[in-house]
C-alpha cells in the first residue's frame, strides 16, 4: 500500500462504465513516453503498475532462476531463506499492516511444522504419522491449523494493545516450548526430534535427485515458486478492502470502527491469516534439513522474524523478503568472522563466539534500522530510487 | 428552508431525553432533537458544552446512561459503532482522525468498507468478483475526489497534507460510506477564510445535490447561522434553545450562556 505512495498521479481520462459490459471492461493502453499515465482505473490498480515495475519483477525472478546453479550448500541456505520470506510476509500481515505486534510466531510456526510432519508422516513409525505424504494435503493443512490457532489467541488482541499484547504472544512461545517438549509422540522430544514432512507432489519427491537436478536443486525452485506464490497472494490481500481495513486498525483503531470497520473480526482475520502464513513456513522450513526437534521453536526464532520485518521494512511484502534474506544469509557471513577477527571464536563454550555475536547484531541491527531507517531495506531502496531519478541534481 | 414540512415526513434521526456522565461530570444532561430528511441542523455551544459527546452518543462511540436514539427508525443504543456505520451514519472528528500513513485515495476507498461483498479469500486470489468491486468503488471514489476537488492530493499519504486538505479528505471519506445522515465535527475550525467558504459550499451542496440531512457543530457563528435551517444550543450539557438562527440569536439564554453567566 505505502509502496506506491510515492508518485503522482494522473487522472484517469476513461472512467470504467458500471453498466452491463462491468467496470473494467475499458482496456486501455498507455501511450508511449508517458508512463505514469493512466487511461483506466484497471490499469492504476493493477499490481505492477508500470513497466519499470514489470520488468524489474522479470530480472529478479530470471536471476533468481539462475541461481539454483549455484553450490548445493548455499541452494539450500537460499530455499531456508525463501521460506523464511513467507513466515515473515506473514508476521507483517499482523505486526506491519494491522499494528499488533506479535512475539508469537515461533509458536504458529511449530503448530504448521507439526501438522504437516504428522500428516505426512510414517504411519509405522516412531512418532505420530497419517502416511499423507502429497503437499497438496500436508500444507493447506498446516497453514489451516496454524490459523486456526491463531483464531484462539485473536480475543487477545483484542483486549490488549501494544507492548501488553507482546507480553501475552511471547507467553505463547514459553508455553508451546514447555507443551512440544513434553508431547514425545508428536515432537519426538527434545535432543531426538522427529522427521520433517515429506515434500511430495504427484508422485515427485523434492527432497531426491531426480532427473530435474539435485536434490538442493529442486528444493530451491520448489521454495522459489511457494514464496511467489505467497508474496503474490500478501500483496493483493494488501491492496483489498481487507488490507486497507488492517491499516485502518493499525493508524486509527477509533476511527476505523466509526467508518464501518469491526475491530474484533479484523484483528482475528489479521492473526488468522499472519499465523496461517506461519504455519506454511514452518511446514515447508525443515522440509530441507528433512529433520527437527521441538527446541527449536524459541523466543530467538520469534526475534528472528520480527528482524526480518524491521530490517527489511514494516508493511511491504518486498520489505519481508529482503530483511528474511537478509537475516537467513547472516549467519553464513559471521561464520567467517573466527578466520577474520582472531578474538571471535567459533566454539560455543567461549565469549565471544560466533552464536552470541549473531544475536548481538540482529539486536543491533534492529536497533539501527529503527533509529535510522524505520522503513528498513524498503526505505533504503526508495532513497536510492530517488537518487537515481534524480540524478544529476541529488539534494 | 426545509424546516415548514418538517411534521409530515418520519424524522431521520431522533435524540430523546439522552443522558451521559463521566464520573460524576455531566457530560450530556436531557437532550432531545429531531432531525428531518435533508434538513442542515446546527449543534452549537461553548467549550465543554457537550458537543462532542451528543456526536459520540449518536455514533456508539460513548454509551449512554439514559434516553433513546433512533436512527431510520431502529433504536441503535447499545449497537457497535462500525454496525452504526454500515447503517448510513458517517461523521467527521474535532481533531482530524484519517488513517495517517495511507493516500487519499485509500482514506477514501476505507469509507466505502462496508459496501464491498467479497472475503478474505477473494481478496488473497484477487478474483472476479474482489477486482470488480474495487474497481466500481474506484469509480465512486473518483466522483468524490472531483466533487471536492482533491485530485492534486489523490496519492500523497494524508499526514503530509496540509491541515485544511486533511479536513477535505475527512469530509470524502465520510461521504464514500454513502451516509443517510452526515455528522461533521467543527469542519472549519482551524481554516482560513477561503477555506472556510470552499467547506460552506460543499456542505450545501451535500445537502442540497446529495440529499444528505447534516448535522453541524462548529464555533464560527456566522457560517451557522447562515447554513442552518435550525439550531440547537447546549450549555453545560443541557439543551438552552432550539428554533431557527433567528429565533435562536433572539433568545436571552442563548446570550447568556455565550456572556458566560449561565441561568
Ligand atoms: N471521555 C471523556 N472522559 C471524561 N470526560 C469527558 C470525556 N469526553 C468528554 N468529557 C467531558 O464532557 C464535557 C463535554 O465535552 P465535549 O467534548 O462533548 O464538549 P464540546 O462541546 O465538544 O466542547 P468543544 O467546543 O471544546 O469541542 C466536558 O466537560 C468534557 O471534559
Ligand atoms: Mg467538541
Amino acid at each position: 500500500m505505502t509502496e506506491r505512495t510515492g508518485q503522482v498521479g494522473v487522472r484517469p481520462g476513461v472512467r470504467p462504465d458500471s453498466g452491463p459490459g462491468g467496470p473494467g471492461a475499458v482496456r486501455a493502453r498507455r501511450p508511449k513516453g508517458r508512463p505514469l499515465l493512466y487511461t483506466a482505473y484497471a490499469q492504476d490498480m493493477a499490481l505492477l503498475d508500470t513497466r519499470a515495475k514489470k520488468a524489474g519483477l522479470a530480472l529478479l525472478l530470471g536471476a533468481a532462476v539462475l541461481l539454483s546453479g549455484l553450490p548445493d550448500d548455499l541452494l539450500v541456505l537460499l530455499a531456508a531463506g525463501y521460506v523464511a520470506a513467507i513466515g515473515a510476509i506473514g508476521l507483517n500481515i499482523v505486526t506491519g499492516y494491522a499494528g499488533q505486534v506479535s512475539l508469537g510466531h515461533a509458536f504458529f510456526v511449530a503448530v504448521g511444522a507439526y501438522t504437516a510432519a504428522a500428516v505426512s508422516g510414517d504411519p509405522g513409525g516412531r512418532t505420530l504419522g497419517f502416511g499423507i505424504t502429497s503437499m497438496l494435503v500436508w500444507l493447506p493443512a498446516a497453514g489451516a491449523a496454524a490459523a486456526l490457532a491463531g483464531v484462539l489467541v485473536a480475543p487477545l488482541a483484542a483486549r490488549l494493545r501494544g507492548l501488553y499484547l507482546a507480553i501475552v504472544t511471547l507467553g505463547l512461545v514459553f508455553l508451546g516450548e514447555h507443551v512440544f517438549k513434553e508431547w514425545d509422540h508428536l515432537t519426538g522430544g527434545p535432543g531426538v526430534g522427529r522427521p520433517a514432512a515429506v515434500p511430495e507432489l504427484f508422485g515427485f519427491r523434492f527432497d531426491a535427485d531426480s532427473a530435474l537436478g539435485t536434490r538442493a536443486q529442486s528444493l530451491y525452485m520448489l521454495m522459489l515458486v511457494l514464496l511467489v506464490v505467497f508474496a503474490v497472494a500478501a500483496r493483493n490481500l494488501a491492496r483489498s478492502r481487507i488490507g486497507r481495513a488492517f491499516s485502518a486498525i493499525r493508524d486509527r483503531d477509533i476511527a476505523a470502527e466509526v467508518i464501518g470497520v469491526p475491530l474484533t473480526r479484523y484483528k482475528t482475520l489479521a492473526f488468522a491469516i499472519s499465523s496461517g502464513y506461519a504455519g506454511c513456513a514452518g511446514a515447508l522450513m525443515y522440509t530441507v534439513t528433512g529433520f527437527f526437534d521441538p527446541g527449536s521453536f524459541n523466543l530467538l526464532m520469534s526475534v528472528q522474524f520480527i528482524a526480518m520485518v524491521l530490517i527489511g521494512g514494516v508493511a511491504t511484502v518486498s520489505g519481508a523478503i529482503a530483511g528474511a534474506l537478509f537475516v537467513t544469509l547472516l549467519p553464513r557471513i559471521t561464520q567467517e568472522l573466527p578466520a577474520l577477527l582472531p578474538f571471535v571464536s567459533a566454539d560455543t563454550t567461549q565469549t565471544p563466539n560466533v552464536f552470541q555475536i549473531q544475536v548481538a547484531l540482529y539486536g543491533l541491527l534492529i536497533v539501527l534500522f529503527l533509529v535510522f531507517e524505520p522503513r528498513g531495506l524498503f526505505g533504503i531502496w526508495i532513497r536510492a530510487r530517488a537518487y537515481w531519478k534524480s540524478w544529476p541534481f541529488s539534494y | 428552508m426545509t424546516g415548514g414540512a418538517r411534521e409530515a415526513v418520519p424524522p431521520v434521526l431522533k435524540v430523546e431525553d439522552v443522558g451521559l456522565a463521566f464520573a460524576g461530570v455531566k457530560a450530556i444532561d436531557g437532550v432531545s432533537f429531531e432531525v428531518a430528511p435533508a434538513e442542515l441542523f446546527a449543534v452549537i455551544g461553548p467549550n465543554g458544552a457537550g458537543k462532542t459527546s451528543v456526536f459520540n452518543v449518536l455514533s456508539g462511540v460513548y454509551r449512554p446512561q439514559r434516553g433513546t436514539v433512533t436512527f431510520l427508525g431502529e433504536d441503535v443504543i447499545g449497537r457497535p459503532p462500525h454496525r452504526i456505520a454500515a447503517m448510513g451514519l458517517a461523521r467527521t472528528f474535532q481533531n482530524v482522525e484519517l488513517f495517517h500513513n495511507l493516500t487519499v485515495l485509500d482514506n477514501l476507498m476505507l469509507g466505502r468498507h462496508h459496501h464491498f461483498g467479497y472475503g478474505p479469500l477473494q481478496a488473497l486470489l484477487w478474483l472476479g468478483r474482489a477486482r470488480r468491486e474495487e474497481l466500481a468503488a474506484r469509480a465512486r471514489v473518483e466522483d468524490i475526489i472531483d466533487f471536492l476537488d482533491l485530485a492534486a492530493w489523490r496519492r500523497h499519504p494524508v499526514r503530509l497534507l496540509p491541515y485544511g486538505v486533511q479536513k477535505r479528505v475527512e469530509l470524502g471519506r465520510a461521504l464514500a460510506m454513502e451516509p443517510r445522515l452526515l455528522l461533521l465535527d467543527e469542519p472549519v475550525a482551524g481554516m482560513n477564510l477561503e477555506e472556510t467558504e470552499d467547506m460552506a459550499r460543499f456542505v450545501l451542496d451535500i445537502r442540497d445535490e446529495l440529499g444528505v440531512p447534516v448535522v453541524l457543530v462548529d464555533h464560527d457563528m456566522g457560517l451557522v447561522m447562515d447554513l442552518a435551517d435550525r439550531v440547537l444550543v447546549l450549555d453545560f450539557g443541557r439543551p438552552v434553545a432550539l428554533g431557527t438562527p433567528a429565533e435562536v440569536q433572539r433568545d436571552p439564554k442563548v446570550v447568556a450562556a455565550y456572556l458566560g453567566g449561565a441561568p
